[in-house]
């Protein structure tokens, strides 16, 4: 290829081309092109691929519902088997449903979370999430025989880099864990991102939220508390901010301020 | 010019691996390889990025000046790379999972800059596509090569196909755990660059001293 050019470029858009690439102008100028265009390349993916990305953004949603209640197969279909479960909205502050005023399909209990008609500001934030939704979406999983079996319930909190979105199982009782998952965060990968191990989430399942006077006692830790083995999830090495932030997030959610209405209706069987 | 295409194309294969020879690129390498689904994913994707922006580079080269070239090829790079993410979230999102930050990373990959720093300046756009090319095909090739061995003898299983029934599922291949851990990628790209140096000797690097041989009399 030749790069020789003409003795006497014509016209400005050639002059302008064959200027010296390092005067002041055409630094600027070539700077602010390329970032002009390359800004316009990115963006116009970003805008164009993102129906695509939402949809699997819910479909791995869903995913993370059937893994928690413990359903999920590889190869499943995922849209099917999460029909099973029975969504509803409820309203943390009475432990009621309130489907009559929402539809639990469509709801977006994140979002509602900077809606100021649909949320409270925390005081007492030991998760750090800012705003509480006053209500969230949960999930009902029932039997063969239409007994409710599980319960899922959506949970969030702040980590060390970032919001853990996550699910919790619980059985039936309301107080026995049978899983927790997250489904999205930001966590170190091979340090707090170690939240996804499987080995990890094993550890949840069969422990109990409350003791027998109905404290809560569940806590992410590096060492058994006096409550006993069945309250204690070993906290992640290497990620002691990270399980923090699970321990403040199950025990806030868990807690007065989050299910603890519903789950106490829901040990009375009014559910 | 010195060398034809095709020499340009096969040549970072094998006799000017970037990762066995130059030894650039090793952090994702050593990430990504515990399946060979994963490494193929990222193998392509650093292809593309490393022949679309050696030829993007090329093609401004005489306009970028020599005073901000680094940032002018770092906006191009990581363009392509956002691009790369963003359609790896819509199409393959459990891979995209997977892979997380190490697609991002692909911008710090010295294989990228050192591509668009050392030819892509210097030669026009078609060269500089098929040595980007060629470039991202050598990383891709170690890749597949260590994800072969560490998905079929750590987890028994090609592209998740299973090939030596594990134990654990009722066959009697014992699984090497060790090799789904990072360190592994490490011994095995180290056996393969001994390979690559022992076929081809002239690989092997000058001694920076030389022990001083005195004949004894």
């Amino acid at each position: 290829m030749s790069d020789t050019q003409s003795p006497e470029p014509k016209g400005a858009i050639a002059k302008f081309l064959a200027a010296s690439p390092d005067s002041v102008g055409k630094t600027i100028f070539v700077a602010v092109a390329v970032c002009l265009v390359a800004s316009m390349v990115v963006s116009a993916a970003a805008v164009s691929l993102r129906p695509v990305q939402e949809a699997n953004a819910l479909k791995d949603k869903q995913v993370n519902v059937l893994q928690v209640a413990g359903v999920y197969e590889p190869g499943v279909d995922v849209s099917e088997a999460f029909a099973a479960f029975e969504p509803h909205v409820l309203e943390l502050s009475t432990g009621q449903f309130v489907d009559d005023q929402f539809d639990a399909t469509t709801f977006d209990d994140i979002a509602a979370a900077s809606d100021p008609d649909l949320s409270i500001a925390l005081d007492n934030d030991p998760a750090g999430i800012g705003r509480q939704s006053k209500y969230r979406v949960i999930y009902l999983l029932r039997d063969d025989s239409g007994e409710l079996d599980k319960v899922i319930l959506p949970l969030h909190g702040y980590g060390l880099w970032s919001t853990l979105f996550g699910f919790i199982a619980l059985e039936n009782n309301g107080n026995d864990i049978f899983g927790l998952q997250f489904y999205q965060h930001g966590e170190t990968p091979g340090l707090g991102a170690e939240v996804d191990n499987p080995r990890w989430r094993a550890l949840w399942n069969g422990k109990k939220l409350r003791d027998d006077e109905g404290e809560l006692q569940i806590t992410v830790a590096k060492s058994q508390p006096a409550a006993g083995p069945d309250f204690y999830v070993d906290a992640l090495a290497g990620a002691t901010l990270t399980s923090v932030g699970v321990d403040n997030l199950v025990r806030f959610w868990m807690g007065d301020a989050g299910y603890a209405p519903f789950l106490a209706k829901l040990q009375a069987g009014e559910i | 010019m010195s060398q034809t295409k095709k020499e340009m194309l096969v040549d970072p294969l094998v006799d000017n691996n970037p990762i066995t020879l130059q030894v650039l690129g090793i952090c994702s390498a050593l990430a990504v390889t515990s399946s060979l689904q994963v490494s193929f994913v990222m193998a392509l994707a650093v292809t593309f990025v490393t022949s679309f922006s050696s030829f993007f580079i090329s093609c401004l080269r005489n306009q970028i000046p020599g005073s901000i070239r680094i940032i002018v090829q770092m906006v191009i790079i990581a363009s392509l790379v956002i691009l790369v993410d963003q359609v790896l979230k819509a199409y393959a999102f459990e891979i995209s999972k997977t892979l997380s930050v190490f697609v991002g990373l692909i911008i710090t990959n010295c294989i990228v800059m050192g591509r668009a720093e050392a030819f892509a300046m210097k030669n026009p756009p078609v060269a500089s596509f098929i040595d980007g090319m060629g470039n991202g095909m050598g990383y891709g090739l170690i890749l597949l090569l260590v994800g072969f061995i560490r998905e079929l003898f750590g987890a028994g299983s090609l592209f998740g196909i299973t090939i030596l029934e594990t134990v654990n599922n009722g066959g009697w291949y014992v699984p090497n755990g060790m090799l789904l851990l990072p360190p592994s990628a490490f011994f095995i790209i180290g056996l393969i660059i001994w390979a690559f140096r022992t076929w081809k000797p002239n690989q092997v690097e000058e001694r920076e001293y030389k022990i001083q041989q005195v004949e004894a009399h």
